[in-house]
């Protein structure tokens, strides 16, 4: 059975979900602290939460610490790599994907769902997605607005939009660029999103379209 | 030897600044006539070194800075 790794450094917060929504998509998964090795995991994830306090900027700190390295190994290899909200902070800021989360255009933390159009289906992320679909996931961030030089070269796989699929300034909650919610590297083997998928992975929390993320990266994982 | 060195981090230019427009705003609301209000980080810290200018650059590249949005300067004397 294919293993996923979930690396928790100081501050993580969303570990114990995300574990559990990579169980329930049928893959074994375990917490990992962020001094231990990644060796014997068919994938990493890292989670969401606070890491290091989000000091200096968030995702800063946890970007420059050793076990990144093997993450970076990982990601050169093709295996699947997966950065939620906080993991995502520390994916752009390690620099295995391209652009910045700065500050919320409206400069709070927002704690909300989302509607989101896949834009890209064609990642080991998305691949049980429609394209073209609209899905429903929560947000919860103040570092989510983001930003890079050369739209045109990064590859989007989720955009904020109405229900409908429509992406509109309205439906932008953190002044993003292009609505952008989810960004992967350009093999696809690395996605970075600040939607939470582990929050949007049972009914009984709202919604199961989370789940259908780790379902893929699961499947993709067992090739 | 021993330096001090004085570290400021800013947005670049055309970047929008969430908590600069916030505290400028205040600041309007309290009868000032402030404009173009930006809040950059400031760091200042003692470092040993032969080269000190060269590490402060590291330093900014590497962790004090993001260098896709953001500019900074430094400064560098002895401490007496």
């Amino acid at each position: 059975m294919v293993k996923f790794a979930v690396v928790v450094f100081p501050g993580t917060n969303c570990d114990f979900e995300t574990e559990r929504a990579i169980r329930k998509a049928g893959a074994e998964a375990e917490r990992v602290w962020y001094k231990t090795s990644l060796k014997d995991f068919d994938g990493v994830v890292l989670p969401g939460g606070f890491s290091y306090a989000d000091y200096l900027r968030a995702g800063a700190i946890a970007a420059r610490q050793e076990i990144m390295e093997e993450v970076k190994e990982f990601a050169r290899d093709g295996r699947p790599v997966l950065g939620i909200c906080n993991g995502f902070q520390i994916l752009t800021e390690s620099g295995l994907l391209p652009g910045a989360l700065r500050p919320n255009k409206v400069p709070r933390f927002i704690c909300r769902w989302v509607h989101l159009k896949v834009a890209d289906t064609e990642t080991p992320f998305t691949q049980l997605y429609e394209p073209g679909e609209t899905i429903r996931m929560p947000i919860a961030h103040a570092e989510g607005n983001y930003y890079v030089d050369e739209p045109s070269k990064v590859r989007v796989v989720f955009q904020y939009s109405d229900e409908k699929g429509n992406i509109t300034e309205e439906a932008n909650p953190n002044g993003s660029l292009l609505n952008i919610a989810a960004v992967a590297n350009e093999k696809g083997n690395v996605l970075g999103t600040m939607p939470h998928p582990e929050r949007a992975s049972d009914r009984f929390l709202g919604s199961e379209d989370g789940l259908r993320l780790f379902r893929s990266m699961v499947e993709w994982a067992r090739r | 030897m021993r330096w001090k060195v004085k570290v400021i981090v800013r947005l670049k230019e055309g970047l929008n600044d969430p908590e600069g427009r916030v505290i400028q705003k205040a600041l309007r609301n309290l009868g000032f006539n402030v404009e173009n209000l930006r809040v950059p980080k400031y760091f200042e810290f003692e470092l040993e070194s032969e080269k000190p200018e060269e590490e402060a650059e590291e330093m900014c590249r590497k962790l004090l800075a993001n260098p896709l949005i953001h500019e900074w300067e430094y400064s560098v004397e002895p401490v007496s």
